[in-house]
């Protein structure tokens, strides 16, 4: 007799606990309008949060003057893992005290090779490079990946030290 | 019942009009191949429209908006899936039994074709009306299996035998309880016809005048049937994280679309018949008393085809509720849930059924 | 080859290939199957499908390199990976950090314990055939990367730590969110319990399924819930402490059952106590500087170095030898996934398919982490 209300008992506590687990997801189908969390991602562009902190590609900082911060140093250069940093640098003679400056000629990035670390933004002495929040950054051909990121034209701030 | 709403007026409109023109053989098969044209159209639309159901209803269930971006509401989403497999090169792999390959999806297709047959959805809206109906249906349900089980086995993929074996040991042991609960309601309806089953029940529905033994031959079709077509938590022979995609692993394009299909479609036919039996098919909502006259005549307004979509639409509900609440069974869990607590709980209240019915103690 | 598989009465093994590609494998590991039937009589892992030779790489690397690339190793417990090398250079170099940083690696640590397991969980479900717990999973991980992606600005390979500190403050609103989280996980977990733990046909499944002994859990090292749920007490938040773990009250989840359930409710559990740890430091995270003094290039002195972290698998260990330069002589890590993952064979065999899907994720594998 035990044993037959142990069976019954059995099925009863199993239906039970099915009834609880639908009771969960019962809840969510019948409360769905309010508890929805898809986000519709290329419609929700405009209003989509992006954290200020967040990295989406390395840049060098401009100025209104198309000027930067960047001394050629390649601090960054050095620190970057997987030498997606090539800097290529000039020498020109400052006019007024004579001697030979370093100047940045091309600051080249790998965006392909980039793993987002932040090192190259940490090593900089001058702050001269940063992470802006960009997404959406594939392209169809790899080359595309490659920037420069001093601006055409742009010199470097007078005020930088060496 | 209101007769206005009775299709008989319309299709023996239709058939009258056409004995005017022709001759009666020549009648005949003009009617087949309209109910013919009509069933697959009906069929095609249904599998389009369950399938769309399935994916808006899992969504919501899982916190999703499902398919959106094709029509209103996703409603094309379906149809465009469907041309898109439709347009998918038909591949025969090469170690493949390439006949029975072939033969599988077809076959897997015809069950829920066959069944439809006798399936009456809303009053004269019924091909066929067997006097054996049920008979029918349970014999012509079986079959599937064994499209299932020629697909698992012609594929010559061994995810795809283990799925095809494994839907094979399950199906015949459920095709059991299947037939025993459906003959637990037999007893009272007292005739194999679905339109007498139907008919039985114009003073209330079987679930409310059966008692209990009717509620859990409720329970208990409901179970064997979800397993039966193969759904989860039954849904073994597919069993995705297991065995990738079970026994339609190697099928492509419309092939596999008509097992996807066959699963909404089948669906469709073990939820009419559970509505058929436990709650009066097309049948309004009707009480058994003396005093509920009145609310019985307002319920006949509702067209009987409005009931007969409405309550199909309440069992393939509760039917997705489980697929998308529980975890799958294992292949012995899975036989051990039908030989040791569903074929003796059915063969209880089989008996218990018999009883009332002898006592008489049913309204 | 082909003599010795068929048996003596003529019949022959079934041998199924279980990945690389396969939806139970959650990436490219290859099991190959012998079964009998549905019985499984053998499982040979076949490893090394995304081996990116993240060791020999470490040897090319400075220190600070190297942390990035730890990232990807076990990539959902990225931060205890970075904490791992930052932890040995730090203490390699006689470093004391600030309270400030052992605070908040702490809470990001259990931050991502909690990913982890949710993620863990999600896929639990999904493998044992019930899709719906992914998503909700989902929806509750969400939260946590969001506060992850405010403050350290990734979502998943953080790179948060730097030997001697973390790379930035908090975010000013880093605590309010966390305790909106938190308060908000507390009534979501229960309902993890009701969908899977409680559900009957997912403890009929689990309940007695690969059961893994004391003796064997730490004959094989297996570490983590996985390990806890036998019994081995392997907690390295309580043998070794780090960080803020000694300062704050946790209990060690200990089962003695072994099987697949017990790993199930370890994790359970431990998402519990990461909530609770999380609740004490949360309202009292120290002022201080959020980076200790280091030189800009970082030297290890010549010798052998040892760190061992509690990642959300298991004991994750580094081990360095240096010889005095600004890169590593040699790197070992002692990855928790790999030892788990060798008792695969061990506990699964008798078992059926379905029981295997069962055991691989209660051993929660992250295959990145198990090649390396």
């Amino acid at each position: 007799m035990s044993t037959i209300i142990a069976y019954f008992k059995g099925i009863g506590q199993g239906l039970n606990t099915l009834w609880t687990g639908m009771k969960v997801t019962g809840y969510y189908f019948f409360h769905a309008r309010k508890e929805i969390i898809t986000m519709q991602y290329p419609d929700n562009r405009d209003t989509l949060k992006i954290p200020e902190r967040f990295r989406g590609r390395v840049v060098m900082l401009h100025d209104q003057n198309n000027e930067h911060a960047c001394n050629g140093c390649t601090m960054c250069e050095m620190a970057c893992p997987n030498g997606s940093i090539k800097i290529i640098t000039d020498k020109i003679l400052n006019p007024e005290t004579g001697k030979a400056v370093r100047i940045i000629d091309k600051h080249i990035y790998h965006f392909s090779m980039c793993t987002l670390c932040n090192l190259c933004v940490q090593a900089c002495p001058s702050n001269a490079l940063a992470m802006d929040n960009s997404y959406e950054n594939s392209v169809y051909d790899r080359s595309e990946l490659t920037f420069v990121l001093n601006q055409p034209g742009s010199k470097i701030r007078d005020n930088v030290k060496d | 019942m209101n007769a206005i709403y009775d299709f008989s007026i319309l299709t023996g409109g239709i058939h009258e009009r056409l004995s005017g023109l022709m001759s009666p053989t020549a009648v005949m098969i003009t009617e087949m191949v309209i109910i013919g044209t009509l069933l697959i159209v009906f069929v095609a639309l249904m599998g389009l429209v369950l399938v769309l159901a399935e994916r808006k209803v899992a969504a919501f269930f899982q916190l999703r908006l499902g398919p959106n971006r094709v029509g209103p509401w996703g409603s094309l989403q379906t149809l465009a899936d469907f041309l898109k497999l439709l347009t998918k090169e038909l591949i025969t792999t090469k170690s493949a039994d390439k006949f029975l390959y072939n033969l599988a999806p077809f076959i897997v297709m015809l069950t829920p074709f066959l069944a439809l047959g006798v399936i009456p959805f809303a009053p004269g809206l019924q091909i066929m009306d067997m006097n054996i109906g049920v008979f029918f249906i349970t014999a012509v349900s079986s079959m599937g299996v064994l499209g299932i089980l020629i697909g698992g086995w012609a594929s010559n993929n061994k995810y795809s035998l283990i799925g095809g074996m494994r839907s094979a040991a399950m199906v015949v042991s459920y095709e059991l309880s299947v037939t025993l609960a459906i003959m637990t309601m037999v007893i009272m309806t007292e005739s194999l016809s679905l339109s007498e089953i139907i008919a039985s029940q114009s003073d209330g529905w079987w679930i409310i005048k059966g008692h209990i033994p009717a509620l859990i031959a409720f329970l208990l079709y409901l179970t064997a049937s979800t397993a039966e077509t193969n759904r989860g938590p039954f849904d073994l022979a597919e069993a995705e994280s297991e065995l990738t995609a079970g026994f339609h692993t190697e099928y492509g394009g419309i092939k596999f679309a008509f097992f996807f299909l066959s699963e909404f479609v089948n669906m469709l036919v073990v939820a009419s018949i559970a509505t058929i039996l436990f709650f009066g098919g097309w049948m309004p909502f009707h009480l058994p008393f003396e005093w509920a006259v009145g609310f019985n005549h307002i319920m006949d307004f509702i067209p009987g085809i409005v009931w007969g979509f409405g309550k199909v639409t309440f069992v393939i509900f509760l039917m997705m509720w489980f697929r998308w609440t529980f975890p799958r069974l294992r292949i012995d869990q899975i036989l051990n849930l039908e030989w040791k607590y569903l074929l003796p709980m059915n063969l209880v209240n089989f008996l218990l059924m018999a009883l009332i019915a002898l006592s008489g103690f049913y309204l | 080859m082909q003599a010795e598989l068929i048996s003596k009465d003529g019949t022959q093994e079934y041998f199924v290939n279980m990945g690389p590609q396969h939806p139970s494998t959650h990436g490219v590991l290859r099991l190959v199957l012998t079964l009998d039937g549905e019985i499984i009589k053998r499982v040979e892992p076949h490893i090394g499908y995304v081996h990116r030779s993240i060791e020999k790489m470490a040897e090319f690397d400075t220190y600070k390199q190297i942390i990035h690339l730890t990232d990807r190793m076990d990539y959902l417990s990225a931060h205890m990976n970075n904490e791992a090398v930052a932890l040995l250079v730090e203490n390699a170099l006689e470093i004391e950090v600030s309270d400030r940083v052992k605070v908040i690696r702490t809470i990001m640590s259990e931050l991502t314990r909690l990913a982890s397991h949710q993620l863990w969980w999600g896929v639990m479900g999904m493998d044992m055939g019930a899709i719906t717990t992914f998503l909700y999973a989902f929806r509750d991980r969400e939260m946590i990367n969001d506060i992850m992606e405010e403050t350290t600005g990734a979502r998943l390979t953080m790179n948060y730590n730097t030997p001697g500190g973390v790379m930035f403050d908090l975010h000013p609103n880093f605590q309010k969110q966390v305790k909106e989280f938190i308060k908000i996980f507390k009534t979501k977990l229960p309902e993890y319990d009701e969908l899977l733990s409680g559900n009957i046909i997912f403890t009929e499944r689990t309940k007695g399924i690969g059961k893994l002994s004391l003796a064997d859990a730490i004959s094989f090292g297996v570490t983590g819930p996985s390990g806890r749920a036998s019994g081995f007490a392997c907690d390295v938040r309580k043998t070794n402490p780090y960080s803020a773990y000694d300062r704050v009250n946790f209990t060690e989840i200990l089962l003695v059952e072994g099987d697949a359930y017990a790993r199930y409710k370890a994790r359970i559990f431990e998402m519990w106590e990461s909530i609770s740890i999380i609740d004490q430091l949360i309202d009292n995270i120290p002022e201080g500087v959020i980076m200790a003094p280091m030189k800009a290039i970082v030297k290890l002195p010549k010798g052998e170095f040892y760190q061992r972290v509690e990642t959300a698998r298991g004991e994750l260990g580094v081990f360095v030898v240096s010889d005095g330069n600004k890169t590593p002589y040699r790197v070992k890590f002692r990855s928790p996934g790999f030892s788990n993952l060798s008792v695969l064979d061990h506990i699964s065999r008798g078992h059926k398919i379905a029981d295997l899907v069962a055991i691989m994720s209660t051993l929660d594998l992250v295959i990145p982490d198990i090649d390396r």
